[in-house]
């Protein structure tokens, strides 16, 4: 046990070295890093550098609803072609399903044919595929056309996709602010994003769906609170002007959609020196906004935003350029948040944030310092008690736990982990635990030494003895640790992972290292008596 | 008694013999008083829950002088928030502001941020919002569910490792122990009012971590003496035991120990529950070792582990130790 072959000697001495070769790309800077070393370096967590972690619900609700709408509307469609008298057609959101009774029952098998085609095949594993629809016709002549849950998941999947992908068009448009956007569960999106942020103006940014639509005006309804809009007109709410706000007839018919548009940015009316934002619509925009422009020249026309009016100008000649403008009581800041958006695209579903946790990047400055005072002052203290209680062999120990220390940062690096406020407290830990086996031998050899044993023979017995104790206690830190990580979120799952980094390489440092230590000590000094 | 020997702190003098089974009863009476205690705490006034399980909103807010607290209350109270606690985080410039979870769906919990948002910044000159935590509902109790599956699978496992390694009756031991450790740990919590939070679910962990760490070692050296002296009665194989690993235990106790308290001390509002629980813990854990997880055994054991241990007086651990068997 006391004795180490030349090449285990290197083995050993070269691990430390390897160690504290990865440590160096957190210490200089990026560019200064030599080319043949791993450009991996330790993520500071956003407690430590500031940042925001949003989690998004994606409202399924609302994506149920849709679908079910775009049901509705397509069967209309098909019972006109295929000329099937029927009543009370509607969806049935509570229950996933569009419903309605045909006047003449006997049809049944014709319609469900018919409606057949609105079905889209989801593939669902191993090359299998089942209808997102399920169309029954009852005796009664009741038709229903009910959302399967392989057809719902399919939605939610596709909902939050094309919700990544937006949010992050909106939030990080360069890519240059390390936002990161994961799916969660079913329907939720974890939004990161690290350093000094204004949090309100990213939860702005997330939270409105910004779908634009373009509608014409019923100039025959008079809107009026209690009073019910005529059939396919709705009451929307929008700024009349000069901050009041007025209710506008707008038909429900989308002339145009925002889906349409090519971009989308921020400017200033020359004249007015008013805010606005201009757009582009891309071809198919511009035909369709061409045609309602020239065929209603002389009546309003409505820009809708997330169900409220933006601005409803009167349209003056036919637009055929494709470009446009909206004006309407913006400041810099909003028109160019409503470009970012329309330029982003719409969510296909309202997003809601369900866990917020933003820190500023002053309070992440003020916490790595009062950690690394504690991390100096912690050391400070073990390996003072170590030297103090165990004299040359706590020496040993103590260059053992400043390895240990540099290599589990070289882990952290390796593995490009996040380092958090938790995650310092566990590095903290890990150190009084790790000194820990070097007590557990160190109080063996003395055992032994007592016991009448030589010193070889004591460091022999104190080595093998102690080990399978150590194996033992460590084995049962890393399974807690295992299960915080599975269960804990963020800053606490840094935790975890520091502690059973740190444990793992103690087991290294703290055994291997100091025995090498020890042997080399003793092979030098042939001493009669151990320090201990 | 020596506490320095050839220059060397030595906290437990070499060679104890200190009969520790004599306060079996005494250690597991007190014990289970201080638990039943932290049950009923528990239940009676209550574990003051944090937003991570509970939901609603936590704000840190610098000022630029001395908070004043009369004043941030009363802003406070007209924003249709619900009730607003205010406490004093760190230095009297920074106030922690605890709204209860909104009523209503998630979108409410962020209006009412923008609504105390608006206000400080509106009627507080200079004041800074640090940090920012809101959880809603759902998250709430996703997380909680998390965080009690976290604490009963790790018992289990415990349960489950020491088993394996060793005799069914150390496996109880250990988890009987370690049930009474962590309600007295909760039993903390009530007392000290700290927030129960994720981070007190880490805490608890490695509170449990550390204690059957100390458990394993002390039950390695039972193992050990119980195949070296095969006469000895159990209940003096388990006082040598303890004796022989008792420099060990208060040795890690203390470096663990002296590794927490700087975080308890310099690491700031976010660490200090978080640390002092574990200092708690540590202390806790280290006496649990020897005044509950060896009684328990001795219980189990006296007449299964060895066979006819009446407790015999003559051979004490010194006696027995004379007559060393060497291997």
């Amino acid at each position: 046990m006391m004795t180490f072959s030349r090449l285990k000697t290197w083995l050993i001495l070269g691990v430390v070295a390897l160690g504290a070769v990865l440590c160096v790309p957190n210490l200089v800077p990026r560019a200064a890093v030599p080319e043949w070393l791993p450009l991996r370096t330790i993520n500071l967590g956003l407690d430590l550098r500031g940042g925001s972690y949003l989690l998004l619900e994606v409202d399924m609700n609302a994506v149920v609803r849709e679908r079910l709408e775009t049901i509705t509307d397509s069967v209309r469609t098909r019972m006109r072609q295929g000329n099937y008298g029927y009543t009370g057609l509607a969806a049935e959101p509570a229950a996933r399903r569009v419903v309605f009774r045909l006047r003449d029952p006997g049809q049944g098998q014709a319609v469900v044919a018919a409606l057949r085609e609105l079905t889209q095949p989801i593939t669902t594993g191993l090359g299998q595929s089942t209808p997102d629809l399920e169309i029954a016709a009852a005796p009664d002549g009741l038709v229903t056309l009910t959302l399967t849950e392989a057809g719902l998941r399919a939605k939610a999947t596709a909902a939050v996709q094309q919700s990544i992908e937006i949010v992050r068009r909106r939030v990080d448009p360069d890519g240059t602010r390390e936002a990161s956007l994961v799916r969660q569960g079913q329907n939720r999106i974890l939004l990161t994003i690290p350093g000094e942020q204004d949090p309100q103006a990213i939860k702005r940014l997330v939270g409105t769906t910004a779908k634009m639509t373009f509608h014409l005006l019923d100039e025959t309804a008079q809107p009026a609170p209690g009073v019910a809009p005529p059939p396919g007109v709705q009451f929307l709410r929008g700024d009349g002007g000069r901050g009041a706000e007025a209710i506008y007839p707008v038909r429900r018919r989308i002339e145009v959609d925002g889906a349409n548009l090519s971009d989308a940015r921020a400017g200033q009316n020359p004249q007015t020196g008013e805010w606005v934002v201009n757009f582009t619509f891309d071809s198919v925009g511009t035909r369709r906004f061409a045609e309602v422009t020239r065929n209603n020249v002389g009546r309003p026309f409505a820009i809708v935003l997330d169900d409220k009016v933006i601005t409803a100008p009167v349209i003056r000649e036919p637009i055929t350029a494709g470009r446009g403008q909206i004006s309407g009581s913006f400041t810099a800041a909003s028109a160019s948040e409503l470009a970012v958006l329309l330029r982003a695209g719409a969510l296909p579903a309202p997003l809601t944030v369900v866990e917020e946790r933003t820190v500023g990047a002053e309070l992440g400055a003020d916490a790595i310092s009062a950690g690394l005072i504690s991390v100096a002052v912690g050391l400070l203290l073990v390996c003072g008690y170590m030297a103090i209680a165990y004299g040359l062999f706590g020496w040993f120990a103590n260059v053992a736990v400043l390895v240990n220390l540099l290599l589990t940062l070289a882990l952290l690096s390796l593995l490009e982990a996040t380092l958090t406020l938790p995650g310092i407290a566990g590095l903290l830990l890990s150190v009084g635990m790790s000194v820990d086996a070097n007590i557990l031998i160190n109080e063996r050899v003395r055992e032994e030494v007592r016991n009448g044993r030589t010193p070889l023979s004591a460091l022999e017995a104190g080595y093998t003895r102690a080990f399978g104790t150590i194996l033992d206690s460590n084995l049962t830190v890393l399974i807690k640790m295992a299960l915080l990580y599975a269960f804990g979120t963020g800053p606490i799952a840094g935790f975890a992972v520091t502690v059973s980094l740190g444990v793992l390489t103690s087991m290294f440092t703290a055994t291997m290292l100091v025995r090498l230590m020890t042997a080399k000590w003793y092979r030098a000094r042939r001493p009669s008596a151990l320090p201990v | 008694m020596r506490y320095f020997e050839n220059g060397k702190l030595r906290l437990v003098p070499d060679g104890t013999r200190i009969p520790f089974m004599r306060g079996r009863i005494a250690g597991l009476v007190v014990s289970a008083i201080l638990s039943l205690a932290s049950v009923v705490l528990f239940f009676h006034p209550g574990l003051n829950y944090g937003i991570d399980f509970q939901g609603g909103i936590v704000m840190e807010v610098r000022t630029p002088g001395p908070a004043d607290f009369p004043g941030l209350r009363a802003i406070l109270a007209v924003q249709e928030v619900g009730q607003a606690s205010l406490q004093q985080f760190g230095s009297p410039q920074d106030v922690l502001i605890r709204l209860p979870r909104q009523p209503g769906d998630d979108a409410a919990q962020q209006r009412a941020i923008d609504r105390v948002r608006g206000a400080l910044a509106r009627d507080v000159e200079g004041a800074q919002v640090r940090r920012v935590e809101a959880v809603g509902a759902s998250v709430s109790q996703e997380l909680f569910q998390g965080g009690m599956m976290a604490l009963g699978l790790s018992m289990l496992a415990m349960l489950a490792y020491i088993w394996f390694r060793f005799e069914w009756q150390f496996g109880v031991g250990a988890i009987v122990t370690l049930i009474l450790d962590v309600t007295k740990t909760i039993g903390f919590y009530v007392i000290a009012d700290f927030q129960f939070n994720l981070s007190s679910v880490a805490a608890v962990l490695t509170i449990i971590g550390f204690s059957v760490n100390d458990k394993v070692v002390v039950y390695d050296r039972m193992r050990e003496n119980l195949r070296k002296y095969k006469t000895m009665p159990l209940r003096d194989v388990i006082d040598l035991s303890i004796n022989e690993t008792l420099a060990r235990t208060i040795g890690t106790s203390l470096t663990v120990f002296l590794a927490a308290l700087p975080l308890a001390l310099f690491g700031g509002e976010a660490l200090r529950e978080f640390s002092v629980v574990t200092l708690f813990g540590i202390v806790i854990g280290a006496s649990s070792s020897i005044f509950i997880a060896a009684p328990i055994l001795l219980f189990l054991g006296e007449n299964r582990l060895r066979r006819g241990s009446e407790p015999v007086s003559v051979p004490g651990p010194g006696g027995a130790r004379s007559g060393k068997v060497g291997n």
